[in-house]
């Protein structure tokens, strides 16, 4: 398995405009029970997706006809609160996204999507509120995500910069696996606990 | 480092756990130097579960590495354990596979790499968050990581804990590190004296009512002030637990004499000389007079009442005398989703929750369910009964909290009121297993989280303190426990 890459993406948006939305909506404890990462986008957003019978609600965004495809989510302020499970961003992965734009994420969902080249971008509040617009008035638009230009391109020409911290941004532009990048930072970890005897024993 | 800079307790521990010398040097603001590249962080003490670990050992088991420092690291099965007595784990293998076989990876997994595991039968096991410092192992100025969002219960003890992603638990599963950046300080005073009935649940649901749920993103929380020393370990945990539905990724306490009292003598805990060099670090800890904080609120203790959530995250709450708000103070952007909330809730604004019918009270969870708890759950309880057609589940944290409350016979008072005493778990504060609400059932919960669904499909959570939920037992609807003291 390579480590994720990003570099840039041209999609259609599939809008969510609800704030605080928790990883346990975006992927309910009961699809945790896995040993691997494998299908979890079944379980993507899997009690709005589907009503109480089982059967899909077609008022919800990623259900609409239209918005298939879609490879980037508009999500509301503070998305992926609560719960650190990876699995959120596995599923959003596994149902095809592999961007989110938000006003903000929530700590954890961050460094979880990035770890696994789900690029989370932080735009304006207005930014957020045009691309809704524009995308409530022709679901068939599509937006422009650039990571090395820290870009986002909407189809109106406007064009907002983002920020990104410069490592994730750096591994996910180059592949670098940060595992690997730990492991060659052993012999420091080493000397480190040499000097700083370990304070407890799990086992004793 | 210029030592007289005064420093709080976060950046104590922190700086002590930066691993120095750690190059990567390239990797930084477009290949110019270190700028942007995060700490390589020291993990002292990494925990582990069921749900969170497996897809992390198979990348162990795919790079072909070994867990570097089983010693510093811990399981337990808690997440989808039934918390059913009578379910074995033959018969989970026939009503739950999927969890049955996960909690058997775990099993090969702690095997395969030494690590010392809490299986169902052992009298140690637990949940993860109640089991660290029970054994004396959550220790002062520490950093205390787990692939759990709660992990920042640790924090009570003047550690620096949080939890990671599972890309991460391999990480530290790997090299005992972590890739940080470095997170801002936030200080949460409390100062005066919690009213009677008025816990440290009340306490926590008040300052993220204050605060909002992404508050602290991006900081550390320190809880300080006397409203906050005057709190035993077990409500300061229940505080820091909650620090994540705050938003923050940790909260922190310092250490002081409750906190030594509490460790001493626990299992895993120091011993002997090593005691009492441990306890010389620990007095150092507390942040120094002086030391900046990059953000403060101050809060009156005395303003605070008993406090119960309407809505569908943790900072929807109001004093269990006051009425569901309507969208008025809600900023326009956030008025769909306060909308959809008491909707999903069937609550109408201006309306009081006093009074409201409930299906289920559950008492337990990482927030909820040490001895303190289930004490104060019992004494309410004590020569009452529950409400007719309302079911009451009690959850003890750990096998050990389990024993202990069966010492003193709490068990005794929760079956004569009709409750249902259970196995240790994290049982219906999350829908994964057995445990959990019908949908449109009403609970008053003690965990952390009335998210939409949490406690299963359409299931509607009030989160409360113990005193709460046990006087709300007893009517049958949302009760102020003032009443019945
Ligand atoms: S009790 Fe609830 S919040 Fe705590 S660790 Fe278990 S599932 Fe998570």
């Amino acid at each position: 398995m390579d480590s994720p890459r990003f570099t840039t993406l041209a999609s259609r948006v599939a809008p969510l405009p609800i704030d605080n939305v928790d990883t346990d909506r975006i992927i309910p404890a009961r699809y945790l029970k896995v040993t691997d990462k494998n299908g979890l986008g079944e379980g993507l957003f899997a009690d709005w997706r589907r009503g109480a019978d089982g059967s899909p609600d077609p008022d919800f965004a990623l259900n609409r006809p239209e918005l298939r495809g879609a490879r980037i989510l508009l999500a509301g302020d503070n998305f992926g609160c609560g719960s650190s499970r990876e699995h959120a961003a596995w599923a959003l992965l596994g149902a095809g996204f592999q961007a989110v734009l938000s006003t903000r994420f929530a700590d954890i969902f961050r460094n979880n999507s990035l770890k696994n080249g789900l690029l989370v971008v932080e735009i304006p509040v207005g930014t957020w509120r045009e691309i809704l617009a524009l995308v409530e008035r022709d679901p068939a638009i599509e937006i422009e995500i650039d990571l090395s230009a820290q870009r986002v391109l909407l189809p109106d020409g406007v064009d907002v910069s983002f920020t990104i911290d410069p490592f994730s941004k750096h591994c996910l532009l180059n592949g670098v696996d940060q595992l690997g990048f730990l492991l060659e930072q052993l012999p420091a970890v080493e000397r480190f606990e040499a000097v700083r005897p370990a304070r407890i024993d799990s086992r004793a | 480092m210029d030592a007289a800079r005064p420093r709080t307790l976060f950046d104590k521990v922190w700086d002590s756990h930066v691993v120095p010398g750690t190059g990567g040097e390239g990797l930084g603001d477009g290949g110019s130097g270190r700028e942007g590249l995060p700490a390589v962080l020291y993990v002292d003490l990494h925990l582990v579960h069921e749900v969170t670990s497996p897809q992390a050992f198979a990348e162990l088991r795919r790079r072909g590495l070994r867990v570097r420092r089983p010693s510093q690291t811990l399981a337990t099965m808690d997440h989808s354990t039934p918390t059913d007595p009578s379910i074995g784990a033959a018969r989970l293998r026939m009503i739950d596979p999927q969890g049955a076989a996960q909690l058997e990876q775990l099993e090969r997994n702690c095997r395969e790499h030494g690590i010392t595991l809490f299986a169902m039968d052992s009298p140690e096991r637990g949940i993860v968050h109640v089991i660290g410092p029970e054994q004396g192992l959550t220790q002062p100025g520490m950093t205390v990581v787990c692939g759990d969002s709660h992990t920042s219960t640790h924090g009570a003890f003047g550690a620096l804990a949080f939890g990671i992603g599972t890309s991460e638990v391999a990480h530290v599963l790997a090299t005992q590190c972590l890739l940080q950046h470095r997170p801002k300080t936030f200080e949460i005073r409390v100062d005066g004296a919690l009213g009677p009935a008025v816990t440290a649940k009340d306490l926590i649901l008040y300052v993220i009512s204050t605060l909002g749920v992404d508050g602290g993103t991006g900081h550390v929380f320190e809880y300080r002030g006397s409203a906050i020393r005057g709190l035993d370990m077990d409500g300061r945990m229940t505080i820091c637990n909650m620090s994540i539905e705050g938003g923050a990724r940790a909260g922190m306490i310092a250490p002081d004499e409750t906190t030594f009292a509490y460790l001493r003598g626990r299992p895993r805990a120091p011993r002997g000389e090593a005691w009492e060099r441990a306890l010389d670090a620990w007095r150092r800890l507390p942040t120094d007079d002086g030391a900046p904080f990059d953000r403060t609120v101050t809060i009156d203790a005395a303003q605070i009442q008993p406090m119960v959530t309407f809505g569908t995250n943790p900072g929807m709450g109001i004093p269990v005398r006051g009425t569901v708000p309507g969208e008025e103070g809600v900023p326009e952007g956030q008025r769909r989703t306060f909308a959809e909330a008491l909707a999903y809730m069937d609550l109408d604004p201006g309306r009081p929750l006093l009074g409201h019918k409930i299906d289920v009270v559950f008492v337990g969870s990482c927030t909820n369910s040490r001895i303190s708890d289930l004490r104060a759950a019992a004494s309410v309880l004590r020569g009452r009964r529950v409400a007719s057609g309302v079911r009451m589940l009690v959850v003890p944290g750990s096998h050990q909290v389990k024993r202990l409350a069966e010492e003193e016979h709490l068990d005794e008072v929760f079956r004569a009121a009709g409750a249902e005493w259970r196995e240790a778990g994290c049982s219906m504060c999350l829908a994964m297993n057995g445990d959990q609400l019908e949908p449109g059932q009403y609970a008053v919960s003690t965990s952390n989280r009335n998210f939409e669904g949490r406690q299963g499909p359409g299931g509607r959570t009030f989160l409360a303190s113990p005193l709460t939920a046990a006087a709300s037992a007893v009517r049958g609807e949302i009760t102020d426990v003032r009443e019945m003291l």
